[in-house]
């Protein structure tokens, strides 16, 4: 039977299929929903969010030295994360399968680099292996855990946002569970990696990455597809299937596991075709190598490293290698489009995080950020977010700049789940250091970006069952901060008095900011508010939310009653009283 | 490169024939996403390979949205490119616009009359165009211009108005009719199958009518 299966679900479903019991991860897009789909299955698989993805990958690593099968999700700069036990993990190994799945972003849809994963396979000195459509992204989990126990090595499997978030068929199979028993077996020299064990795990990591290549100049996802001898194509992932539309006659060799490279493979196809091209996304991951090798090839001279790739990329590629300057423009259309109004992602109405961004608006202060949906704050009207870096730098970042001397008063803000993730160790490192900061928790009660994840202060796990909701507060406390304080961020006034006393202070407080993400529990907060045409003076204050309900631009603001939440910022922020509503009958 | 190469570019061409591709755009939270599921289903039912994309992430916080589905007996690219879509369908008129690239010169555009104001608007970064419509018809050589929400509104429910656009493109989308009702069974929940397969009914209506014209 077959089914559309987007990658991430098939990878899912490859997880259950190869007999998979623990899954964990941190929501991050492109990766999400492997596991909101692996938990569709959870009388088979343990799927849990971990608070952050070093954690994850720890979890999903003690699960596979007890011999189970396990899986972590995370994304890119979550690998990063991550990092600290994949390095080690790779010398130990492990007993049971592990595979890393770690989806990159090449174009940064949403988020704050675009890093090539690739670079950490040959880092750690472990397989990766690249699926290009949702069939192979399921049968790659498969092949990564049977390697993974073959050769007890972490497998990473690298997808990216074309290959999760696209949907294609999938064959799907039965579920097979190994033979071996749940039971981990002591072995300090594999398990423990003191320096007296962790020299030779460093040499059987070395030993094995040989035997790994030879396994990958074998391995059948490694193919040769022989048409026109002209030109021949070396590509993987997703590019693979652009490359077959945009060199329908090339002869392709096609790596889904590119790493450890498979030389023989490569030189045999690049002895059978006269000119040789490289086609990977992003780094020169491959290009490199084959030079290392002392073949001639052409790639980065024509494909961008630089964002995705897609069939029109590929196509001024082709141009390129055929020595034109651009292929020209399939449709040309007499219309005017370069003056059309951009329409970037905003703060939904009703959004909690409104009300802060407008407070904070009124102080001249330095607002550090961090990653979420807060970081929407920073676009106009709001314009109220001076850095971004990573999870938990708009704690950090915040003190360093305090104890750099800035002149202003700084303010770092970030989200609960972003909180739990990162955040705290900066929290703690406040209070110890004698920190003055302002930090505000802007608390949804979710991870709302990535589409509304449980995490350690929801009161409910991934699997459904109820846990205790953990405090900010306590945490705050527990931490060493005197000043905690949680606040509506809905009353104007209030939030502005407690802003006040906060960022003034000599101090560090910890603000927490608490409202509901409406898309999250999807209800409004009130009537929808009306603009009273005749008492509007158009000043534009309102329009200064940035609040999609409202609609201005030319004369008098008009709230559109189908966006509008009833939140009751714009009416307490009016100077004459314009906007007012009907009380609804409850409903 | 040799003229062959250059020749081979017909060969590009040729290759992407069979393959149908389709693109839908608008606003977040107006089920785009949806839409083109019942593409990618109704294809499947009757028998084609299909690839779909979509971005996700960003899509309900009111930015603009994409998804994007191919078919055919054999289908590599999930990703359409410049000038291939046959049909491209639209809830909103700017986002129309804004992706009219995708479109081959013979291709069907359907849009639905809605303008909604982007906060860049609103706040005094950028002017929403006054002659949308006049853009769309001086763009797109067979048009299909329908308030989409409207209708939806008249039969129940202004949230099929996806369904509405949806059915007029349906009229130069060649998959039987069978597939498509079974796909919008299969898509939405089932209390909502009755007015979306009205709405979808009345987007076929619409384009027969706008093409009798």
């Amino acid at each position: 039977m077959k089914e559309l299966l987007s990658g991430n679900e098939a990878i899912a479903r490859g997880a259950y299929e190869a007999g998979v019991t623990v899954a964990s991860g941190y929501p991050g897009t492109p990766s999400t929903e492997i596991l909101e789909a692996a938990v569709r299955f959870p009388d088979d698989i343990y799927c849990e969010w971990s608070p952050n993805e070093k954690v994850a990958l720890e979890v999903a690593a003690g699960a596979a030295f007890t011999g189970a099968r396990a899986l972590a999700t995370m994304k890119h700069v979550g690998l990063n994360v991550a990092a600290d036990p994949l390095m080690t993990l790779a010398g130990t190994g492990v007993v049971g399968g592990l595979v890393i799945v770690v989806a990159d972003d090449p174009g940064m849809h949403s988020s704050q680099n675009e890093q090539d994963t690739r670079h950490y396979a040959r880092f750690a000195r472990i397989p990766i292996l690249e699926p290009s459509d949702s069939q192979e992204a399921k049968d790659f989990v498969a092949l990564g855990l049977d390697l993974s126990e073959k050769y007890r090595t972490p497998v990473i499997l690298r997808t990216v946002t074309r290959v999760s978030h696209s949907r294609s068929l999938v064959e799907l199979g039965e579920r097979t569970l190994p033979e071996r028993p749940v039971g981990f077996e002591k072995e300090p020299s594999r398990f423990v990696a003191i320096p007296l064990w962790a020299r030779p795990m460093r040499v059987r990591a070395e030993e094995r990455l040989a035997k790994l290549i030879d396994e990958a100049n074998r391995t059948p996802v490694n193919r040769i597809q022989w048409r026109d001898r002209k030109l021949g194509i070396v590509t993987e992932g997703i590019p693979y299937q652009y490359v077959r539309e945009v060199f329908p006659e090339a002869s392709v060799l096609k790596l889904g596991w590119a790493y450890p490279f498979p030389d023989a493979l490569i030189r045999e196809f690049a002895e059978g075709v006269e000119e040789l091209l490289i086609v990977e996304e992003l780094d020169d991951f491959v290009e490199e190598h084959v030079r290392a090798l002392g073949i001639a090839c052409r790639g980065k001279d024509v494909v961008p490293r630089i964002g995705e790739l897609t069939p029109d990329v590929l196509r001024e590629s082709r141009a390129k290698l055929a020595g034109e300057s651009a292929s020209p423009p399939s449709v040309v259309r007499e219309v005017k489009t370069d003056d059309l109004p951009g329409r970037p992602p905003v703060l939904c109405s009703g959004c909690p995080h409104r009300g802060i961004f407008h407070a904070l608006g009124k102080f001249d202060v330095v607002v550090t950020g961090d990653i979420g949906c807060y970081s929407l704050g920073v676009l106009p009207p709001l314009s109220r977010l001076d850095t971004l870096v990573c999870m938990g730098a708009g704690v950090s970042m915040a003190h360093g700049m305090d104890k750099a001397g800035e002149p202003r008063r700084v303010v770092g803000i970030l989200g609960d789940s972003t909180f739990f993730h990162s955040g705290i160790t900066g929290l703690l490192d406040i209070a110890y250091n004698r920190g003055a900061s302002t930090i505000i928790v802007v608390d949804n009660r979710t991870t709302a970006m990535t589409g509304h994840q449980p995490h350690p202060g929801t009161g409910h796990t991934l699997m459904g069952q109820e846990t205790p909701s953990v405090s900010i507060e306590g945490i705050g406390r527990a931490c060493g901060i005197k000043n905690v304080v949680s606040i509506d961020p809905y009353d104007v006034k209030k939030t502005l008095a407690v802003l006040k006393e906060a960022i003034f202070s000599d101090e560090p407080w910890l603000v927490i900011s608490r409202g509901p993400c409406l898309l999250d529990v999807r209800q409004r907060l009130g009537a929808p508010r009306r603009l009273n045409e005749e008492t509007c003076r158009e000043c534009g204050v309102c329009l200064k939310l940035g609040c999609p309900a409202l609609e201005g631009g030319d004369g008098v603001p008009h709230v559109n009653p189908m966006l509008c939440a009833g939140c009751g910022l714009c009416n307490q922020i009016c100077p004459v009283d314009a906007i007012d509503w009907e009380e609804e009958a409850a409903s | 490169m040799s003229g062959e190469q250059a020749d081979a570019s017909a060969g590009v061409a040729e290759n992407r024939s069979d393959t149908v591709s389709v693109v839908l755009a608008g606003v977040g939270g107006q089920g785009i996403l949806l839409a083109s599921e019942i593409v990618a289903r109704a294809a499947m039912v009757a028998g084609f390979e299909v690839k779909t994309n979509e971005v996700h992430g960003m899509a309900q916080r009111g930015g603009s949205v994409i998804a994007q589905v191919r078919f055919g007996q054999e289908v590599f690219s999930p990703l359409v490119a410049r000038g291939e879509a046959s049909v491209l369908g639209a809830l909103e008129c700017v986002e129309a616009l804004r992706q009219h690239e995708f479109l081959a010169a013979d291709g069907l555009a359907v849009v639905s009359s809605q303008a909604i104001v982007p906060v860049t608007v609103s706040s005094g970064q950028a002017v929403y165009p006054d002659d949308v419509e006049a853009r769309l018809r001086a763009a797109f050589s067979r048009l299909i211009y329908v308030d989409a929400v409207e209708k939806a509104t008249e039969l129940g429910n202004h949230r099929a108005a996806n369904l509405v656009v949806l059915g007029a493109m349906s009229s130069s989308l060649d998959l039987p009719d069978e597939a498509w009702q079974e796909a919008i069974k299969r898509s939405v929940k089932p209390q909502h199958v009755e007015v979306n397969l009205k709405a979808f009914a009345e987007g076929r209506r619409c384009a027969s009518g706008e093409q009798a014209e």
